[in-house]
């Protein structure tokens, strides 16, 4: 007989399944389920009320505020970048590429750094700014600013390979036909990359929403003014007001959770979406 | 989730045809690569430089000076050092649950392959805090480690953990699609010839998906050496002990001591730079060894 016997290769089989499984229960299951167990530890109306609580409010209002200018600002420059990028041959464009996938590689804390360094007090602009009396640094546009550059490769990263993939025949032909380019763009190219789109917006979203290196560089951390949500959580957290921090996180938690059956979703019906993936966090 | 997902250089895409005549026949060029390059000069580039201007004010002397003070040196090493480590360890269990995933069927294996994007959609903050309320020695984990005298929260290993955390999803989901397309036959054939399941690993599986893996350990290292928030919760934040290389930007920065911590910034970001192309030309061999198969 060439084969060993079965009985060990069968229980060495799932002996790494044990491991594989253990092994991502511990690091990535378990840190899920212990947010909502700890926000929910003084029962439910301990939960609301910290959320009902005017900070935290005041929190999400300013979260939902720099996502909904950072992300509409994202696209714009995806859908840009993705057309000039995939439709077209030019120089310098692998250089091109290469900066604009620039901000996954930078550290989120240097994100906010760098923008300190520009409009900060002491920074390039700083005295202009001070003395026409406008504050980016320790504001929020300062955070916007810094949330805008760490979200920024999200939807240019998604779109590129999907449209790549595409070519250009469809839009030729629709040219061709007498279709001027934006009735092209409109008609012919947004519905052929509208899921890739959303799944990038979706990412890009969610990194907006969750930024917490970068935007505690340039916030300040002036309760009610300059704390998103994720800066909330550290400040409930290091005052020992565990429920608090606990349920902040359990809103962006359930807004991860959001978005990621949101995705994986779009990646069962539309395979062709998961190539551009792979930088994107 | 088997379908190729690991990131193809752009710049290797489909080459794009112009028109017979030579002449570009989509319209647009010039207003969208004009919004490009701006965008990306305004937002990305000018800024980016504004540190490294910063730290040639500063001066080669001081820089070093500022560098390789005993604290910040420790704060690099430790940076450095853990997300090595957390990538290694990840390579070794990236490759195991990627194995059970793209090999074996079992009740709630969708689920499990969809929790591993978790870190990429998970706040920093959230991570951090959850990590922490986990691994401290009253939490669910950390009680079952503390009989053996194991403290994670508050110590390196904390740090560890946290950076874990982050780049998991970066070694599982290179090395997915690679496994999925591995030839089985080639394995049963080893088998057949008389190699001991090992056997078939070291010399048929691993020398096929090698590329892959150091892809994948390279992109969650890198990813790992930046990492903030999930970190600062779980590491204790003590000096030269628990304190990483972004905190320590922080501290120089809440002291206003902006061309010390832009220093550091430099440090970091160039070994960034240097990683993003060895990275990327890691990419490249493992394109190419998949195509040749």
């Amino acid at each position: 007989m060439i084969r060993q016997s079965q009985i060990p290769e069968e229980l060495g089989r799932y002996a790494l399944l044990i491991v594989a499984l253990l092994y991502l229960s511990g690091l990535v299951a378990l840190p899920l389920v212990v947010v909502f167990v700890e926000a929910f530890a003084k029962g439910i109306f301990a939960y609301l009320n910290s959320l009902l609580d005017p900070y935290a409010l005041a929190a999400m209002k300013l979260t939902l505020l720099t996502a909904a200018i950072s992300v509409p600002l994202n696209l714009v420059f995806g859908i840009a970048a993705a057309w000039a990028i995939a439709k077209f041959e030019f120089r310098g464009k692998s250089a091109l590429t290469t900066l604009i996938d620039l901000p996954f590689a930078v550290s989120p804390v240097i994100s906010g750094l760098i923008y300190v360094l520009i409009f900060g007090a002491n920074g390039w602009f700083g005295p202009w700014l001070a003395e026409h009396n406008i504050h980016i640094i320790f504001a929020v546009p300062g955070i916007i600013l810094a949330t805008m550059f760490v979200t920024s490769p999200f939807v240019a990263r998604e779109l590129i390979p999907l449209m790549q993939s595409q070519g250009n025949d469809e839009e030729e032909t629709a040219l061709s036909l007498g279709a001027s380019g934006w009735q092209c763009f409109w008609l012919v190219t947004l519905p052929n990359i509208r899921w890739g789109l959303l799944s990038g917006v979706l990412l890009c979203n969610a990194r907006a929403m969750g930024e917490f290196g970068a935007v505690s560089v340039v916030s300040g951390h002036i309760r009610g003014l300059t704390n998103t949500l994720p800066l909330h959580i550290e400040i409930l957290n290091s005052e020992y007001n565990y429920v608090g921090a606990f349920a902040s996180a359990s809103i962006l938690a359930m807004l991860a959770l959001v978005t990621l059956i949101a995705k994986t979703l779009l990646e069962m019906r539309h395979p062709e979406l998961r190539a551009g993936q792979m930088r994107a966090a | 989730m088997s379908t190729p997902a690991v990131a193809i250089p752009l710049a290797d895409g489909p080459t794009k045809r112009r028109s017979r005549s030579g002449f570009r026949v989509l319209p647009g060029f010039g207003l969208t690569l004009g919004c490009t390059i701006t965008y990306v000069s305004l937002l990305v580039l000018v800024p980016l430089s504004a540190a490294f201007v910063r730290t040639a004010e500063l001066g080669p002397r001081k820089f070093l000076q500022v560098v390789t003070t005993p604290r910040v040196l420790a704060s690099l090493e430790l940076s450095f050092g853990a997300s090595l480590l957390a990538a290694v360890i990840n390579g070794v269990f990236g490759f195991i649950i990627a194995w059970a995933l793209v090999r074996q069927r079992f009740p709630g294996r969708r689920l499990f392959d969809a929790i591993i994007d978790l870190p990429f959609a998970l706040p920093t903050a959230v991570a951090g805090i959850a990590l922490t309320a986990l691994y401290a020695p009253n939490g669910w984990i950390g009680q079952l480690l503390a009989p053996w005298g194991i403290k994670v929260a508050y110590t390196r290993l904390g740090v560890v953990v946290a950076l874990a955390f982050v780049s998991l999803p970066f070694i599982v989901r290179t090395l997915q699609p690679v496994l999925g397309e591995l030839d089985r036959e080639v394995e049963r054939a080893a088998e057949t010839l008389g190699a001991s399941r090992l056997q078939t690993l070291m010399w048929v599986v691993l020398p096929s998906v090698w590329p892959a893996l150091l892809t994948g350990i390279a992109l969650g290292f890198s990813r790992a050496v930046g990492e903030y928030g999930s970190v600062i919760f779980i590491a204790g934040n003590i000096p030269k002990v628990t304190e990483i290389a972004p905190l320590m930007i922080m501290t120089k920065l809440e002291q206003y001591q902006y061309s010390q911590a832009t220093a550091i910034a430099v440090v970091m970001l160039v070994s960034s730079f240097a990683l993003m192309l060895g990275i990327n030309g890691l990419q490249i061999w493992a394109q190419g060894r998949r195509r040749a198969r």
